[in-house]
């Protein structure tokens, strides 16, 4: 049974500034590992950075499809959803024409899974990076 | 780009692992061990899958 001393110690203790966990998480979501820079783990940031866009550049060169907005197939929503997590790489998949609008070959259809996990990615990292922040995980 | 199905696998079990071990564990060796366990898992999931559909159709 936990007394109240230990649901005290559960609380986290680094709270030096309100605005660092929204922030890390913001910075994660827009530029992969972004996070976890700001929070002074330049090594697990560059390598967050280097998979997630990796994975979003194979997915790109295998011609993936790039979801638009949609309220239609329940799938096309869930992969707009996906895709949108990987941030800015997904604003400038829209801007510049990356990708392709649908699936023409059988390897095409990795390349939008692999764009789609990498937002998803993207979005645990973040995550990562908001609960380094406030305290919930460790190190 | 053109990619066998096995070397797309190993690259989707490769940059996955990493961020799976970066995120799930704390501690640095914790990382790397659960990284490894999450590549292992994918890659031996993907093949087993595929000697089981071998399996149904023969």
């Amino acid at each position: 049974m936990a007394t109240p001393a230990t649901a005290k110690a559960q609380v986290p203790a680094t709270t030096q500034s309100s605005s660092l966990p929204l922030m890390c998480l913001l910075a994660g979501w827009l530029v992969p590992g972004a996070g976890h820079f700001l929070l002074r783990k330049p090594v697990r940031g560059l390598l967050l950075f280097g998979s997630i866009v990796a994975m979003f550049f194979i997915g790109i060169a295998l011609q993936g499809k790039i979801y638009q907005p949609n309220t239609g197939d329940l799938l096309d929503i869930l992969g707009f959803l996906g895709q949108l997590g990987a941030g800015l790489l997904y604003a400038f998949a829209r801007m510049f024409d990356w990708g392709h609008a649908s699936v023409q070959i059988a390897l095409a259809d990795y390349g939008t899974k692999f764009i789609v996990v990498a937002g998803l990615l993207n979005v645990v990292a973040a995550v990562d990076a908001h609960s380094l922040a406030n305290g919930r995980k460790a190190s | 780009m053109i990619l066998t199905h096995f070397s797309a696998v190993l690259l989707f079990a490769f940059f996955a692992s990493i961020v799976f071990g970066i995120t799930q564990r704390a501690e640095p060796r914790m990382m790397i061990r659960f990284g490894a366990f999450c590549f292992v898992l994918f890659v031996g999931g993907t093949i087993a899958a595929s000697w089981l559909m071998y399996f149904i159709k023969h």
